[in-house]
């Protein structure tokens, strides 16, 4: 049993370092090819990432990419593909920044009320696929990457002079949020960390309590391994479709909220798009571990954090999105390769302690004979 | 032995965390070197080869370096930034002592306004946005004037009486060229119809993305659409390939004047005019004025009157109309027209 434990024991440390090792061998490789020194890359990477205002600045980074990668695992542990936490941050970050504008509450009343309406709102764009899903039996795929068009229309639609936006110079942005509204932050020299690195702390630790602890997400990962043997166990499948993917949409509307209540504090042309996709190369990284993505998501803003100093030294800026696209890859393929692994090496012994069992009955068969 | 796992993960965690809280480890600024360097250019999507925008910019800069022998860094946007990118991007240049730093879009409007604080011996500048700090020069630029002037030419050389606008991304800036060019066709021949689409509403992604622009153009030139006035950075390119293919048809260029540019060579009998945005005499400008010592300071427009904006020639295609043209641009100047830079609703 002891044996056993080792062997799981170098399988789980195996596959993060093959992944780790393909990676740097194959950047190496085109950082090579490129005709530069691929080690004095690494070199300026890490000297420069390590720097203090770097380590405020991925942390600060990291946290929407975090919380945009649980919004997408929620959907993975069940099956479900949502594509469109894009679409539901943005929509959701919208609406909340248009309240936060309209209204002047005190900041403990305000700031919840925030924060729920982005969740909700994100909820609801993210339940309408749930239910087409359901009901009409359309892919989650087409749904919600449909709604991510729809999002961004409604917005641009919206975020227009006159409408509920305001003109600043060449922007549209809505009203701003009173000063009483505004996220602490925690104070470190030389850059303060954003407060809302809570949000990320606290929906981390949900999503591996309610999904690790409790019978709701067992169900749920039961439905993602099994549906017909979810439901001949008494899980109904269709609500577990809805639920989840209204969960998945309750984290993503949380996504623009660093951006709407730290940083910019209203809802402009400049607000960030796309983080709902590098949230699904974030959850497929951190294996849809809450560490594991905690982990990702630091990498993910070291890369980039360091990707500007690389141009500074004459390295194409490509370079980056090169490493954080092989880097994924390299971590399915390996931990593919490792489970493929580590099975065949589980079936052996299986086999060679039937093997022994019969040998042995022959033995004693020969001895009685 | 997964429990001890998990608990060594939080404890590194939490470790790592704490180490930044107290910030151990010097800043990157401590160990920056701070030498006069040259002009730091921050390109908008799309970067330098863009045929367009940020081409016209680093012309400025090309000029600088043999006229003035300056040195100089680019620096190009990714799509989807955050401002967190935009302020590193302004930081590191100015930290390795580049002055001026000029950021090439509107999008560096609010970093570079944030990023001169820190820095109150650069001078910044920023093209297509206003200044709000001292130590910047905002750079704006009448586009809606020029755009006027395109919409002249377009008026005169359908033959459809159709023609078409497509923007880049639905922005502020972006519908004072929609705005200029309607105008400017409606005061023409008030019969000619104008068709505005935009590719993106929001997303600065509009001005990198030539295959939509492409598939926006086709559909205008299937709507019987003959002259196309495409305000679109990069993805521009695409659309004047399309009309190129169709013959008998026109587009419209815009920020350089694209009939010239060796990267659109294949197509250019096909480019009418550009309205073209004088950024690199801007960006020439507010270099030399770093270089004589009296740095540009608050926001400097320009406009048609002072050729910070005009309409190219080049190709000859619009030498017919061009006493019309000149009409045109004499009463602007004159400010018997005034030119609206937002579109009517």
């Amino acid at each position: 049993m002891k044996k056993f434990d080792k062997d799981r024991m170098v399988l789980a440390i195996g596959a993060p370092l093959l992944a780790l090792v393909a990676a740097l061998v194959i950047t190496s490789g085109v950082i090579g090819v490129t005709g530069k020194d691929p080690f004095h890359a690494f070199y300026v990477m890490l000297d420069f990432g390590i720097k203090s205002d770097s380590q405020v600045w991925i942390i600060n980074k990291a946290i929407p990419y975090y919380l945009a990668a649980v919004a997408v695992a929620i959907g993975f542990r069940m099956n479900l593909f949502n594509i469109g936490v894009d679409g539901q941050y943005r929509i959701a970050a919208f609406c909340a920044a248009v309240l936060g504008g309209a209204l002047t509450l005190p900041g403990f009343i305000q700031i919840p009320l925030i924060l729920l309406v982005a969740m909700l709102v994100g909820a609801v764009w993210s339940g309408i696929a749930g239910l087409l899903k359901t009901t009409r039996g359309v892919s989650e795929v087409v749904t919600t990457i449909m709604l991510n068009f729809i999002a961004a229309s409604t917005i641009g639609y919206f975020l227009q002079d006159g409408r509920l936006a305001v003109k600043d110079g060449n922007l549209f942005h809505t009203p701003d949020i009173p000063a009483s509204s505004h996220f602490f932050t925690i104070p470190t020299t030389p850059d303060p960390i954003d407060g809302t690195l809570i949000l990320a702390v606290v929906t981390g630790a949900a999503y591996w309590f309610v999904l690790g602890r409790t019978r709701f997400g067992f169900d749920l990962r039961a439905v993602g391994r099994s549906e017909s043997a979810a439901s001949a166990s008494g899980v109904s499948v269709k609500r577990m479709v809805v639920t989840s993917m209204v969960l998945s949409g309750l984290v993503a509307g949380l996504v623009g909220m660093p951006t709407l209540l730290n940083k910019s504090f209203n809802y402009g042309t400049d607000f960030p798009a796309g983080i709902g996709f590098t949230g699904i190369a974030i959850a497929l990284l951190g294996r849809n571990h809450p560490v594991g993505m905690a982990l990702g998501a630091l990498l993910w803003g070291f890369l980039e954090r360091t990707g500007t100093q690389l141009e500074f030294e004459e390295y194409a800026q490509e370079i980056v999105g090169v490493m954080q696209g092989v880097i994924v890859l390299c971590v399915v393929i390996a931990y593919e390769v490792v489970r493929r692994y580590g099975l065949r090496m589980q079936q052996r012994q299986v086999g060679e302690q039937l093997a022994k069992q019969a040998r042995k009955r022959e033995k004693k068969a020969e001895v009685s004979a | 032995m997964r429990r001890v796992t998990k608990l060594a993960a939080a404890v590194t965690t939490t470790a790592a965390l704490a180490l930044t809280a107290t910030a151990c480890g010097e800043s990157s600024t401590d160990s920056a070197g701070k030498k006069d360097k040259g002009v730091g250019l921050a390109f908008d999507v799309g970067g330098r080869d863009d045929h367009s925008f940020n081409e016209a910019a680093a012309r400025g800069v090309d000029k600088a370096e043999k006229e003035l022998g300056v040195k100089s860094k680019e620096m190009t946007a990714g799509n989807d930034e955050t401002e967190a990118d935009r302020e590193q991007r302004l930081t590191s240049l100015a930290e390795a002592g580049y002055n001026p730093v000029i950021g090439v879009g509107f999008d560096y409007g609010k970093s570079i306004n944030k990023v001169a604080e820190k820095f109150p011996k650069t001078t910044f500048g920023v093209v297509d946005s206003p200044s709000k700090q001292k130590n910047v020069a905002g750079l704006v630029f009448a586009e809606h004037e020029a755009s006027y002037l395109a919409g002249v030419a377009a008026a005169k050389k359908t033959k459809t009486k159709k023609v078409g606008f497509i923007g880049g991304v639905n922005n502020a800036l972006i519908q004072k060229f929609e705005a200029g060019f309607a105008q400017g066709v409606k005061d023409t021949d008030p019969k000619v119809k104008v068709t505005s689409q935009y590719l993106y509403p929001t997303n600065t992604k509009g001005f990198n993305d030539p295959a939509a622009a492409k598939a926006k153009a086709k559909g205008m030139l299937d709507a019987d659409n003959d002259v196309i006035y495409s305000a679109a950075g990069q993805s521009g390119v695409g659309s004047i390939e399309v009309i190129s293919k169709k013959k008998g048809t026109w587009a419209i260029g815009v920020d350089s004047d694209q009939y010239q540019q060796p990267g659109l060579a294949k197509y250019k009998d096909a480019i009418l005019t550009s309205a073209v945005k004088n950024v690199d005499v801007a960006v020439y400008d507010l270099v030399k004025s770093v270089k004589d010592g009296k740095p540009m300071d608050g926001t400097t427009s320009f406009d048609l009157k002072e050729d910070g904006v005009s309409l190219a020639t080049s190709g000859g295609f619009i030498d017919d109309i061009q006493k019309d043209i000149d009409k045109a641009k004499k009463e602007i100047v004159d400010g018997k027209i005034k030119v609206a830079d937002s579109p009517k609703k």
